[in-house]
């Protein structure tokens, strides 16, 4: 089958910068201090003279090149990070690449976020042709699709409603009829079936599925790794914005990404190999690892009896006139982020101390939190709003921390539940 | 911890997309970093004429349903601000107006003024207004304010059939003012005036996407912009020897103009015309040049 997609030699850089940089105010004011040979105000304290607002450059793709063949439903998979959105992005034509090119036949319709351009004042009819219009429909083309779209969405007694008295479900199931009715030879989804109730999302799937059939060609952008089982005829595993795999096999594709995200890494806690991984001045970490409240490593698995402490030890050199956010995020074993914390999250007179020399800062999972399971727990953190030391999604210090039994005092539940958490809950009568 | 993304380096701003001719037409479209520094697709942009209608007829929509005032506004604006202009400039500073009726001379500047006005500042934050729909899907960038400069015209009309009524009554009266064949000329008039609002409104908004701290001067210096166009004074109280700089104003020719058709009397002349239409497409250009600049990346800096 022939290529309707293709993707040669990709690269997209950002630029990490400083808030406020864009000021004419200052500009003018650090032109008119280097003028007279003066030191400028606004250069951060800490650097280097002249290197004012040039930044940190991350590369959220690199050197990616990819095929996509007419009629094929490609998942496109891997962490938070990885550059999924970032070339969606680029083929939807919402950002330029910074190198690279990408050719496509046919037009392109995209699911980037459902409901873009919803206006709350209008009614859903009024939306369904401005949204239509904004994905690029005629108003002919939207005329003559108009009751399958409010027919596929089940919203018909309300379609002459103001939006903004929709519920986010008829929201999403509008917003997704209209999308999914545009007439194009690709479509791209991106994380859309998040929302919506058990049964939309099954007409959802159909409508991708029937899609393919039709010829079209699908790319899927999920987290959810079922959908990307049952709906895919194609994957790709991105890490790193790089092209890590791609493959027809979608089984062993998702299996791959799970493993990686989970157990790639080498045990259950992580140590800085001779101090050599991420230097820096501000925190340079040593060991990052699960324990109790001593400093103690746990033994894996740990039972859910006892509170989990996460310890990182580091050193640091030099205190940041920014603020240092330190923290973790903890995925589950399918790759689902279950939250990001920091030191910094509570009032600041709860912070701990970091000063210059050892640090060893230390946060509670309580017990009876999580459920039975595998999770992966990643380092994150950076200087605030200035710069990552620790980016999610890159190969950051990080360890697996798995949890089996204890999981209550009940004499009725000893097995492990559904769920990605399981907080043992407490019940009362009414008095 | 939430990280910015910045401006990128100037060899990661343009790109290009083009109908392939390389690949004997496989292609349908063909994305690449790199586009020519002056771009304007009008068929693209042509393309999408149904969503220029459709935001057109939403701004009309959403302004009416959202204010009781709404359209009442449209009258009091103009009708509040001349007669200040007559007490303060008519009956105070006593500045001529060529024998008008300083109602109707004030009215005239202000009706022609506020559409400008209202043109330039409300596309100058093109970007920002709508950096949540221009970070998830492609049209081009320029429907927005080409669209926001077409549905001002609806209020410029309201606010130019106060200006008739007025003119009805000051001609019953038996007032000096004559309109003439001229006023054939008002769709050219509004068409330069809306030209004019947009070019100067996306240069604002390129800008301003660099220094965000411009949006604060844009109110101030239209305000300044209009005292130095002939909205509450006739251009025949300028010396002649400033006259020239005076028509380097686009606007001055506008708003004379204006007066020469429906009022009768005015001292420009085609020399004038010529040169405001220059400047309006000059800045015009200039606008589409930033605008192009801006709108591929701008998504990053957000």
């Amino acid at each position: 089958m022939s290529v309707v997609l293709k993707i040669e030699n990709l690269w997209k850089e950002y630029r990490l910068g400083v808030f406020g940089q864009g000021m004419l105010f200052r500009d003018v004011q650090s032109w008119w201090a280097r003028a007279r040979g003066r030191e400028d105000p606004n250069t951060p304290v800490g650097t280097a003279v002249g290197n004012n607002g040039r930044g940190d450059r991350v590369w959220a793709l690199r050197d990616v090149s990819l095929e996509v063949r007419e009629g094929e439903v490609l998942g496109i998979i891997g962490r938070n990070g990885a550059g999924k959105s970032t070339l969606l992005k680029i083929v939807t034509k919402v950002t330029a690449p910074t190198r690279g090119t990408v050719k496509i036949r046919g037009r392109v319709a995209s699911l980037l976020e459902v409901g873009t351009g919803f206006h709350p004042e209008l009614t859903g009819r009024e939306n369904v042709f401005l949204n239509g219009a904004i994905l690029g429909m005629t108003v002919k083309e939207i005329k003559r699709k108009f009751d399958e779209i409010v027919d596929f969405s089940g919203v018909e007694q309300y379609i002459d409603t103001p939006v903004k008295r929709y519920s986010s479900g008829m929201h999403v199931r509008l917003a997704f009829a209209v999308a999914a009715h545009l007439e194009s030879e690709i479509l791209l989804v991106d994380e859309v079936l998040a929302v919506g109730d058990a049964e939309f999302q099954k007409k959802c799937l159909g409508k991708m599925r029937s899609v393919a059939e039709h010829g079209r060609t699908v790319l899927f952008v999920s987290h959810n790794m079922n959908a990307v089982r049952r709906l895919c005829t194609a994957g790709v595993l991105l890490e790193g914005g790089t092209v890590r795999e791609r493959s027809e096999e979608v089984e062993s594709l998702v299996k791959s990404y799970l493993q990686a995200g989970v157990n790639s890494d080498v045990g259950c806690s992580w140590v800085n190999p001779h101090g050599k991984l991420f230097q820096n001045r501000w925190f340079h970490p040593l060991a990052f690892y699960a324990g109790d409240r001593d400093g103690s490593p746990v033994q894996m698995p740990a039972s859910n009896d006892r509170d989990i402490w996460i310890h990182v030890k580091a050193s640091i050199a030099e205190i940041s006139s920014t603020e240092l956010t330190v923290g973790y995020a903890l995925y589950s074993e399918d790759g689902t982020l279950l939250y990001w914390t920091y030191q910094i999250d509570e009032h600041p007179k709860l912070w701990p101390r970091l000063e210059i020399g050892d640090c060893h800062i230390m946060s509670r999972i309580p017990r009876r939190f999580l459920n039975q399971g595998t999770y992966r727990v990643e380092l994150v953190g950076g200087l605030h709003r200035v710069l990552w030391l620790f980016q999610p999604g890159t190969s950051v210090p990080a360890f697996t921390l798995s949890i089996e039994g204890g999981l209550s005092d009940s004499p009725l539940w000893n097995h492990p539940r559904p769920g990605i958490i399981s907080p043992v809950m407490r019940w009362y009568n009414d008095k | 911890m939430g990280v910015f993304l910045i401006k990128s380096n100037q060899n990661t701003t343009d790109w290009e997309l083009e109908d392939s001719h390389e690949d004997s037409g496989r292609w349908t479209s063909i994305i690449r970093p790199r586009r020519p520094w002056f771009h304007l697709d009008l068929h693209e942009l042509w393309n999408y004429r149904d969503l220029i209608l459709l935001f057109v007829r939403r701004d009309f929509v959403a302004q009416y349903k959202q204010t009781i005032l709404g359209p009442l506004w449209f009258f009091l604006q103009p009708l509040f601000t001349t007669i200040v202009f007559t007490i303060v400039f008519g009956r105070i500073a006593r500045i001529p107006t060529d024998g008008i009726p300083g109602f109707l001379f004030y009215l005239s500047g202000t009706v022609c003024w506020a559409y400008f006005s209202i043109c330039l500042t409300e596309t100058s934050d093109t970007f920002f207004k709508n950096a949540q729909i221009f970070g998830k899907v492609f049209f081009p960038r320029l429907v927005v304010p080409v669209s926001i400069v077409i549905s001002n015209v609806l209020k410029f009309l309201v606010q130019f059939s106060l200006f008739l009524f007025v003119l009805g009554f000051f001609l019953v009266k038996g007032s000096q003012v004559r309109p003439n064949p001229w006023i054939m000329a008002l769709p050219l008039l509004v068409f330069q005036m809306g030209l004019l609002g947009l070019g100067c409104g996306i240069i604002v908004s390129a800008m301003t996407t660099k220094y965000r701290d411009l949006s604060l001067l844009v109110t101030f210096g239209v305000q300044l912009w209009m005292y130095a166009t002939p909205v509450v004074y006739p251009l025949s109280q300028i010396p002649e020897q400033y006259r020239f700089y005076f028509s380097l104003n686009p606007m001055t020719a506008v708003v004379e103009g204006f007066r020469r058709a429906f009022l009768g009397t005015s001292s420009i002349g085609a020399e004038q015309v010529l040169i405001s239409w220059a400047v309006t497409l000059g800045l015009l250009s200039l606008g589409i040049i930033l605008f192009s600049r801006v709108e591929k990346t701008f998504m990053d800096t957000v």
